[in-house]
């Protein structure tokens, strides 16, 4: 069971991982760059990010949405940057936007494709833009 | 110092939607290089079978063992090897090392891959399950990568989206001359443009076919090929690398660290830099890795490959002409097959074997490229003497 964010909305938090050189990586890994060892994690949904670059996709795999909107966005936590991919809620979007993470249950259906459904997660956030 | 490696024979099957299945479309490409390169088949001591996923798309594993048996290469060694896209250079890689070690004498190669019975959604999923489960619960695909970074390259660089365009066209006019290519016909700039949006901003023509081929090299030490024949190639250099499995942990994403390194090493060890490079076979999955690799492997300033083709540089009759073959683009992917048939097309410039699509070449170099990005193997290869 994914550990609750402290943001009291109930939804997991989208984790990334701080080592100790101070750099943070989503998603978390073993060890860090370098070989750095973990210090924390850092919920990236309590952050905005800016789009790097995004596409929509028309030809999904068997239970992927189409179109399905992606960017690679990027956070700022205190001056250190972090990139996501994630699923956008929009295509009203453009490079430079400002976005903040809006959670989903399920991203896509995880009977449809070819990786075992209990191998992994399914739920995450979606990049929606700010006003 | 270790041994000269060279390759004595090639082969290729028809390239496209074939109706054999993985064991007869690898035994085909494998027993016409036996034949190209004269060797008996118990002669043959390591075999490598590049594949991707036969288990995934097929329900059939253990792939090097079917092969050996039925071409009656016991009781050769054999080993699949797996790098999802650039399977077919790692063989090239493992071969290389197989015979440059000492291992053994005579190493058949054979890539193949039988994928066009899946439909598109589902072999996109086979190919997509390479992805981190991050990137997979969101539906990203191999297609979706190149239009992220796609619209990041023609953003950052100020580049025309006509220009990644211009190489479909390229692609697909040298594959006219390719008998084995799955598409042996021209589109027109106008036709790629205006084709179906795939992963905006790029369209259908961006993009590779699903296909069904096998391809297969002869390598073995230079000593012992003199024994067969007068016209061989030899492997120059061979490199490989990889990075990050999440595309996105990438510093910058139009820059390719695997293309980089691998090319970095094939460089040094064979002693050639860019400039010696007659010909080059690029793994052009997609319109925009052609630019990638040509920056990596220092063709093209950063950001700056898209004049080339503007210029007409990479076109057959070009300074440096690139996928003489076709490319994927044209020739189409059977996944495990088309690091070797990079090879295969390499082999066969620079031994002036390659009929209509010949080119001035006594260096050439193959880039093939797993994942996006994910895993690189460059190889260089030259005439012997």
């Amino acid at each position: 069971m994914s550990p609750e964010s402290d943001s009291g909305t109930g939804e997991p938090p989208m984790e990334a991982a701080r080592y100790t050189d101070g750099s943070i990586t989503y998603p978390p890994h073993p060890l860090g760059p370098g070989g750095t060892e973990r210090t924390g994690t850092v919920d990236l949904s309590e952050h905005t990010a800016t789009v790097v670059t995004w596409t929509t996709s028309t030809a999904t795999p068997p239970g992927v949405r189409e179109p399905n909107h992606l960017a690679i966005v990027e956070f700022d936590i205190e001056g250190e940057s972090v990139r996501a991919l994630g699923q956008l809620t929009t295509d009203e979007i453009d490079i430079g936007d400002d976005v903040k993470p809006v959670y989903a249950e399920e991203l896509r259906d995880p009977e449809a494709g070819i990786r075992e459904p209990a191998s992994q997660e399914w739920d995450g956030y979606r990049f929606e833009p700010i006003d | 110092m270790s041994t000269n490696v060279a390759v004595i024979g090639a082969s290729m099957t028809q390239f496209g939607q074939r109706e054999a299945w993985i064991q007869g479309l690898l035994a085909e490409a494998g027993a016409a290089c036996l034949d190209d390169a004269g060797v008996a088949p118990d002669a043959v001591e390591h075999l490598y079978v590049s594949n991707m996923a036969s288990g995934e798309f097929e329900g059939q594993t253990g792939v090097p063992n079917a092969l050996a048996h039925d071409l009656d290469c016991l009781p050769a060694y054999t080993q699949r090897v797996d790098q999802t896209s650039s399977s077919g250079g790692a063989g090239m890689y493992a071969a290389w090392q197989s015979v440059a070690s000492g291992a053994s004498e005579m190493t058949l190669l054979v890539g193949g891959e039988k994928m066009t019975h899946r439909s598109t959604g589902e072999a996109t999923d086979v190919i997509a399950s390479l992805t981190h489960p991050v990137e997979y619960k969101h539906g990203v695909t191999l297609p979706s990568f190149a239009g992220l970074t796609a619209r990041r390259y023609l953003d950052r660089y100020d580049a025309p989206r006509e220009s990644l365009g211009k190489v479909a066209v390229k692609n697909h006019r040298n594959g006219v001359d390719n008998p084995h290519a799955q598409f042996q016909k021209e589109v027109d700039l106008d036709t790629v443009l205006e084709s179906p949006v795939v992963a905006d901003p790029l369209r259908l023509y961006d993009f590779c076919p699903i296909t069904d081929g096998s391809a297969a090299l002869m390598f073995c030490p230079e000593s012992v090929a003199k024994e067969y024949t007068d016209e061989y190639a030899l492997v120059s250099g061979v490199g490989g690398a990889t990075d990050t499995h999440v595309v996105h942990e990438r510093a910058e994403p139009t820059v390719m660290g695997g293309v980089v390194e691998s090319g970095k090493e094939a460089y040094e060890m064979s002693g050639y830099g860019p400039e010696d490079i007659d010909v080059a076979e690029l793994h052009d999955m997609f319109t925009i890795l052609e630019f990638l690799q040509m920056e990596g492997l220092d063709f093209a300033e950063q950001g700056a490959a898209w004049e080339l083709i503007e210029e007409g540089t990479t076109e057959h009759d070009g300074e440096l002409p690139i996928n003489t073959s076709g490319g994927l683009k044209s020739k189409g992917h059977p996944l495990g097959a088309s690091g070797v048939a990079q090879g295969y097309e390499i082999y066969k410039q620079v031994l002036g074997e390659a009929g209509p699509r010949q080119v001035d070449a006594d260096v050439g170099l193959a880039c093939n490229v797993g994942g996006f990005g994910n895993c690189v193997i460059t190889t260089i290869l030259e005439a012997g003497a």
